[in-house]
């Protein structure tokens, strides 16, 4: 679940996949693992949708004005500390992580030009290309190993913390000026993913204060900050993928959703991020702004706890797999932005088992194994809370697809303010939800026995067992071939019931190019304003 | 006036036991809500280690007693504590707050004052008239409509459709005074229902003070129509609207979360929200202190005028 929680007005909460609320990325945990790399919130995985991108030959010059929802006077500059979808587009502007997620969620390589695995996948040598701080010094391998000790600080809970876990920081050096040679604690095939995680970006060693004057090696430079109001930066004409076309970058922070349209349609903006489905819809081929959308973002399930009754019984959760409707889950709680799931996290990205048939609803099935398993007058709670939007209205709709197949659910709400706490431990079934991160993100936070967020509670040895086996396997192919087994179990007796994948919906003026939208919330190209021009 | 400067000191005493009051009890509320700062802050990565990590470095370890008798000291030398959330100073948060407010509530009552007397007043001379009926309904009505409503249906017109004023003040921070095209749509919204309260209230107090016994008196020693309405009649009048006044005011000081949201004004409002939302606890109680002193001090000072004003009225203290 990450989540990204914007505003708090629960007025506006009713929006889209819960990034409303503050938006909180989460990250982290997983202390097992990988690079956990929570990514936050929605995200999105995209596909292509409309037009902003093409629009000729980049232009240069201007300034662009982006809205986001933000946290208020307790923002700050510093990389490590992000949070919100604001903090990680201001992030990005001013710095550079060594890698960054693709539109498939892979590892790219950014301020690393390439990286090498040992033999035994515990050794990862890591190459930096020539690359210059705003203050003209170099980013050498000393600032990488700053900035992950810095990260990893167990004094501090920066996010990233738990997805750096692999790396054994004692050990690892640099070998000179820009290669570091990384030593980890147990062999990682996805070592990449951590140097992509959320929040792990290269700071100059040394630099501890970021509000005054951050100094990055990212493509603006900084020129002011007010915490909860606006971020201005001016585009650094030296940066490494070359210069921004835009002149200047501006983020302003408008927790509203209404606020953030009417600054679009007011001209005060050219971007704002996060609109809800009903505002898409008013607007999309209007003319007037443009609407994009990044289909694939926000994982929308239930989850079932699979180590206490009733749903210890498999024959209970794949009775509930077939109760679901999707397409009306899809149609009534995400308001038609999204697409249908098939139990599975993370469809698109790289690893996903797209080869297994789409689940459809089917009530005599259901019926027949509830009896089987002597349940046939089925009772359960489904907690849920407005903690992210669509959460009462999918808990409600299933309620009613539930009693179809002679099951009662009683939807019990929480409060949104320590939902994902609760829902953790305690209770059997439980709306949920979850930005874009790497499958093997996904399994390694919340599947295995160590998951720091199980919050289905599965715990299987050689579910485990598969995990660190792909781990250690070096073979793409082979490695492919593990995690699709691993997805298969979860597809058939697994306690997350996937029903469904949210659009991100961002607006943008006329003017704009160059936007891309085949990029998930946290990808490298989603809040990517470097690439972007104003026509 | 020894008496009321004794009337004035058991105000203020009285004032500062309800802020003590107010503080504990917002204290006690927020530890009585559901999760701490450190759940807030992990969202939905509820990672227990992580929690545990947060906990400590905020304090949140600590027993609730400890923090607040910590606090307390603080506040007894001035200081508001700092921020769970960002560790930055609860005063600079209070500060950058307080501008876009105090601007916005400035504005707004020193248009909602001559507003709403002129109108009650116009609406009192013609009692029972077409003037009095307008006035009368179109406040009943615009009393209706919410802030939030009143808001979106101005931004629509005046600033999307007919693009005559700036929709938001995004971006503007606390700067807000170099862009007045943007305080136009806020302060309208701000003015809407009060002037209707007010107006009603000016209205009836003065109908009620011409009726009276000592407006036909003055009348009768023949002095003018407009000396007897402005220098006789309406200091009774307005008493009740004073103290109206006073709790308007507190209400625009307390930031009108709503205004400020849909505006994209970084005001106390704003900051209480997000503090709330982030069981950022020193900001809360800051900003409790600031409200509780605040609205102490505009009744006290409301009940002052109203007592200046009609001495007979016997003000409740």
């Amino acid at each position: 679940m990450n989540d990204i929680r914007p505003t708090r007005l629960p007025r506006t909460d009713a929006r889209f996949p819960g990034l409303r609320r503050r938006g909180f990325l989460a990250a982290t945990s997983g202390a097992v693992g990988l690079g956990a790399l929570a990514l936050a919130g929605c995200s999105s995985s995209g596909s292509t949708d409309t037009a902003a991108k093409g629009g000729g030959k980049p232009q240069r010059g201007g300034r662009l004005r982006a809205a986001f929802a933000g946290g208020g006077a307790s923002e700050t500059l510093d990389p490590h500390a992000s949070n919100l979808f604001a903090d990680v587009a201001r992030a990005k502007a001013l710095f550079d992580k060594l890698a960054d997620y693709g539109a498939d969620l892979s590892a790219q390589p950014r301020l690393a030009s390439g990286w090498e695995a040992g033999a035994g996948l515990d050794r990862w040598k890591v190459t930096l290309r020539k690359a210059t701080f705003h203050d003209g010094k170099p980013v050498t391998a000393q600032d990488v190993l700053y900035s992950y000790r810095r990260i990893t600080d167990p004094k501090r809970a920066f996010r990233a913390k738990a997805d750096l876990e692999p790396v054994d920081l004692e050990a690892s050096r640099a070998l000179d000026e820009r290669t570091v040679e990384f030593v980890l604690k147990r062999p990682t095939a996805g070592f990449p993913n951590v140097l992509a995680a959320f929040g792990a970006y290269i700071v100059p060693e040394g630099a501890e204060q970021f509000d005054r004057k951050p100094v990055g090696s990212g493509p603006f430079r900084f020129v002011s900050f007010a915490p909860g109001k606006s971020a201005v930066f001016r585009r650094n004409t030296d940066y490494w993928d070359g210069a921004p076309h835009l002149d200047e970058l501006e983020i302003v922070v408008a927790n509203e959703e209404s606020a953030r349209v009417n600054a679009l349609l007011g001209g005060q903006v050219e971007y704002a991020h996060e609109l809800n489905p009903t505002t898409g819809r008013a607007h999309e081929g209007k003319g007037q702004i443009e609407i994009l959308r990044l289909r694939n973002s926000g994982m929308q399930a239930f989850a079932m706890k699979t180590d206490r009754k009733p749903f210890d019984d498999r024959r209970i959760r794949e009775a509930f797999f077939l109760i679901a409707d999707r397409e009306e889950l899809v149609q009534g709680a995400l308001s038609g932005a999204g697409e249908i799931g098939n139990d599975l996290f993370g469809k698109g990205y790289e690893y996903y088992a797209d080869g297994l048939p789409q689940r459809e609803q089917d009530l005599d099935r259901a019926r027949s194994l509830l009896k089987k398993a002597g349940a046939e007058d089925l009772t359960v709670t489904l907690d849920t809370s407005p903690v992210a939007a669509g959460f009462p209205e999918a808990a409600s709709i299933f309620r009613d697809q539930a009693a179809k197949a002679g099951v009662t659910i009683k939807v019990r709400t929480g409060s949104k303010d320590s939902y994902w706490t609760d829902i953790l431990d305690s209770g059997t079934l439980c709306s949920y939800r979850s930005g874009a991160m790497p499958i093997e993100t996904h399994l390694s936070q919340r599947l295995l026995t160590a998951s720091t967020t199980n919050a289905t509670h599965w715990r299987h040895k050689d579910f485990d067992a598969l995990y660190q086996q792909a781990q250690s396997t070096k073979d793409t192919g082979q490695r492919t071939a593990v995690y699709q087994r691993m997805q298969r179990r979860l597809y058939a007796e697994g306690g997350f019931l996937i029903w469904g994948f949210a659009d991100w919906i961002i607006g943008t003026a006329r003017t704009v190019r160059g936007v891309e939208t085949d990029a998930p919330a946290n990808s490298l190209d989603w809040a990517r304003f470097d690439k972007v021009w104003l026509a | 006036m020894s008496g009321l400067t004794a009337w004035t000191a058991r105000r203020l005493l009285l004032g500062a036991a309800q802020t003590a009051a107010v503080v504990l009890l917002v204290f006690a509320l927020t530890e009585a809500l559901p999760g701490d700062a450190a759940v807030a802050l992990a969202g939905d990565q509820p990672d227990p280690a992580r929690i545990a990590v947060i906990r400590e470095s905020m304090g949140l370890d600590r027993p609730a007693l400890e923090r607040l008798a910590d606090w307390t000291s603080g506040l007894l030398h001035g200081d508001l504590g700092t921020s769970l959330a960002s560790g930055r100073p609860v005063s600079t948060y209070i500060a950058d707050g307080f501008g876009p407010t105090l601007l916005l509530a400035t504005l707004t009552v020193l248009l909602l004052v001559p507003l709403s007397v002129g109108l009650g007043v116009l609406a009192a001379r013609h009692e029972g008239r077409l003037a009095d009926r307008l006035v009368s309904s179109v406040t009943l009505g615009l009393y209706a409509v919410p802030e939030f409503a009143c808001g979106v249906l101005l931004i629509t017109v005046f600033a999307i459709r007919l693009q005559w004023l700036p929709p938001t003040a995004v971006g503007y921070g606390t700067e807000l005074i170099a862009h007045p095209a943007a305080l136009v749509l806020p302060v309208l919204v701000l003015l809407s229902r009060p002037v209707c309260t007010l107006a009603r209230l000016v209205r009836a107090g003065m109908i009620d003070a011409l009726a009276a016994p000592y407006a036909a008196q003055a009348r009768r020693y023949g002095i003018s129509g407009a000396r007897v309405r402005y220098a006789h009649a309406l200091p009774n009048a307005v008493t009740p609207a004073t103290q109206q006044l006073a709790r308007t005011i507190d209400w625009l000081l307390s930031g009108v979360i709503v205004v400020e949201a849909l505006f994209v004004i970084p005001g106390l409002g704003t900051v209480l929200i997000n503090a709330v939302a982030e069981r950022d606890i020193p900001v809360v109680q800051g900003l409790a202190v600031v409200f509780g002193v605040l609205t102490v001090v505009l009744n006290t000072g409301a009940d002052l005028v109203a007592r200046r004003f009609a001495p007979r009225g016997e003000v409740a203290a």
